[in-house]
């Protein structure tokens, strides 16, 4: 199998795996239980926190465990708009948002919220005049990504942060795509929050942390007991914590050499699929891109055959259009940047990860251009 | 990762849904699916000089398009042809559609339904149903034209 999706999620680094074991065999107290065995968990618990902390160049008070990143996201947009409900229910975002912010809006808005979703420019990236309008003294948050998730664009989060910090509004980023692929200083991005998830960076599914930055209005999502400082009740998953911190120091103390090496790779891979493939055009190849992703057109063909072909080859690619995923309508990142419909529907993202070579670049291209081919040869269009 | 340069194991066509089966997370198609896809039956265009009758639908649902050609001969499609864009269950169904009415009467080409195309494939992820649609409708447009080229044809012949 080659796996070309690393966005999706990535499989679990073995270094990792044998950290987390000891809290899933022996330590398996309860982090709240007074005795020393609880207290042993605990620990771990708060080394990870303090870990997490350095990575991140932030104070261990200001990392709060999560479930993910989309409850990361979650906690962000409601526990600050329930935080800050006396001052306004205006949140701007961005038309190109994960649906856990984009749905999540939808929900905040069913609940008497105004959301503005600031459009993009052809090339993906927000349009920060347009932010910046839709700014308004009944604001209370701006919510933008770091790099989006379909097209791997970068977000111009520092001067979003001037935007939202000149006129006092907190600002949350989703940085779930750039955690342990690029450096992550909330401080330097300018957040007052900051999403990640563990399984995006070779940790565990089902954990995931929120950047607070002191003095962030916030309330908790889920009550229950004093976990997390009061914002996320609920025992900690001991282990998967471990493993988030684990996963994210590794991944940032290889992310510099991994980028280097990936991005040629993607590069390759680039200029490989548009001399094999007649017509293809990458997605927002003009903007700064997170170096693993790339999202071409193929015209002529429907991304999800091409996904379904490849698969039978063994290769493991994805669509942002998703009818693969029940949804028939077109990439709203895709369309939000201009493209039609017909051209999102004939889009493919490859991302690419830690165990791609460069064999498996020759591979996957031959493989394409014979996918193509084929479907082109029966396609109507 | 421990599963790399792994050869996909032969068959693998991955859970079915039978038709009937509640929408549900399986995303994955059946091997013969699977087969129609990836060789499709009566693929391509009839030349136009065999051409009795033509049909182009689309799926306003998902974009997918369907194009499919006809000849008929004493009431019966001898002949047929399709062209589509759309997944793999556009493909599949259009395909099986084809196989379906080749050598049948018209009366009884129009008969067939959805149902028939998916049954006729062991079924298809629910979320795909409407894919069939495609193929029936597709095939609905190019009876309709073999019946209005005919009645041309009559009127001209009665003239």
């Amino acid at each position: 199998m080659i796996y070309l999706d690393h966005n999706a999620t990535t499989p679990l680094d073995s270094r990792v795996f044998e950290a987390m074991l000891p809290y899933l065999r022996e330590t398996w107290g309860n982090p709240s239980s007074p005795y020393r065995f609880g207290q042993e968990a605990r620990a771990a618990v708060e080394r990870a926190r303090a870990r997490m902390a350095e990575c991140l160049g932030c104070r261990p008070t200001e990392v709060v465990f999560t479930g993910g990143g989309t409850e990361a996201d979650n906690l962000a947009l409601r526990g600050v708009v329930r935080a800050l409900r006396d001052r306004g229910r205006h949140v701007v975002t961005s038309a190109i948002e994960h649906p856990a912010v984009l749905r999540t809006c939808a929900a905040l808005e069913a609940d008497g919220c105004r959301v503005t979703c600031a459009p993009v420019r052809a090339d993906g990236v927000v349009d920060l005049a347009a932010v910046e309008r839709a700014l308004g003294p009944d604001t209370v948050l701006l919510s933008v990504m770091h790099a989006n998730n379909e097209t791997g664009v970068l977000q111009p989060v520092a001067e979003l942060a001037e935007l939202a910090h000149a006129r006092g509004i907190p600002f949350h980023v989703d940085a779930v795509q750039t955690a342990g692929k690029l450096p992550l200083r909330p401080a330097t991005l300018g957040a007052d929050l900051l999403a990640l998830s563990a399984h995006k960076f070779y940790g565990p599914k089902g954990v995931g942390a929120l950047f607070v930055r002191s003095g962030t209005p916030l309330h908790p999502l889920l009550t229950g007991g004093e976990h997390e400082r009061g914002l996320r009740a609920g025992t900690e998953n001991v282990a998967g914590i471990v493993g988030l911190a684990e996963a994210l120091a590794l991944a940032q103390a290889e992310a510099e050499a991994e980028a280097v090496r990936v991005g040629a790779l993607r590069d390759r891979l680039e200029r490989a699929i548009l001399a094999a493939v007649p017509g293809a055009r990458v997605h927002g190849a003009g903007a700064p891109r997170v170096p693993n992703t790339t999202n071409l057109a193929l015209p002529g063909v429907d991304g999800e055959s091409v996904i379904v072909g490849l698969d039978l080859h063994g290769i493991c690619v994805s669509t942002g259009s998703a009818c693969s995923t029940g949804d028939p309508a077109p990439s709203h990142v895709l369309t939000a940047m201009g493209v039609s419909p017909r051209e999102a529907q004939s889009s493919v993202r490859f991302s690419l990860g830690r165990d791609t070579r460069p064999e498996d670049i020759d591979t996957v291209v031959r493989a394409l251009a014979e996918v193509v081919a084929r479907l082109r040869a029966v396609s109507s269009l | 990762m421990a599963a790399r340069s792994q050869e996909m194991p032969e068959g693998q066509g991955g859970p079915e849904t039978a038709p009937g089966d509640p929408p549900g997370p399986i995303l994955y198609y059946n091997e013969l699916v699977l087969d129609h896809f990836t060789r499709p039956r009566n693929a391509g265009e009839l030349p136009p000089a065999e051409t009795d009758g033509f049909g182009l639908v689309g799926d306003p649902s998902c974009g997918d398009q369907l194009k499919l050609w006809i000849s008929v001969r004493d009431g019966r499609i001898t002949r047929i042809g399709f062209k589509s864009f759309g997944c793999p269950g556009a493909i599949a169904t259009s395909s099986m559609l084809t196989e379906l009415a080749r050598g049948k009467t018209v009366e009884e080409a129009r008969r067939i339904t959805d149902d028939d195309v998916i049954e006729a494939l062991g079924g298809i992820p629910e979320r795909k149903r409407h894919c069939s649609l495609l193929g029936v409708r597709g095939l609905h447009a190019a009876l309709a034209d073999w019946e209005a080229r005919r009645a041309a044809d009559g009127a001209t012949r009665d003239r």
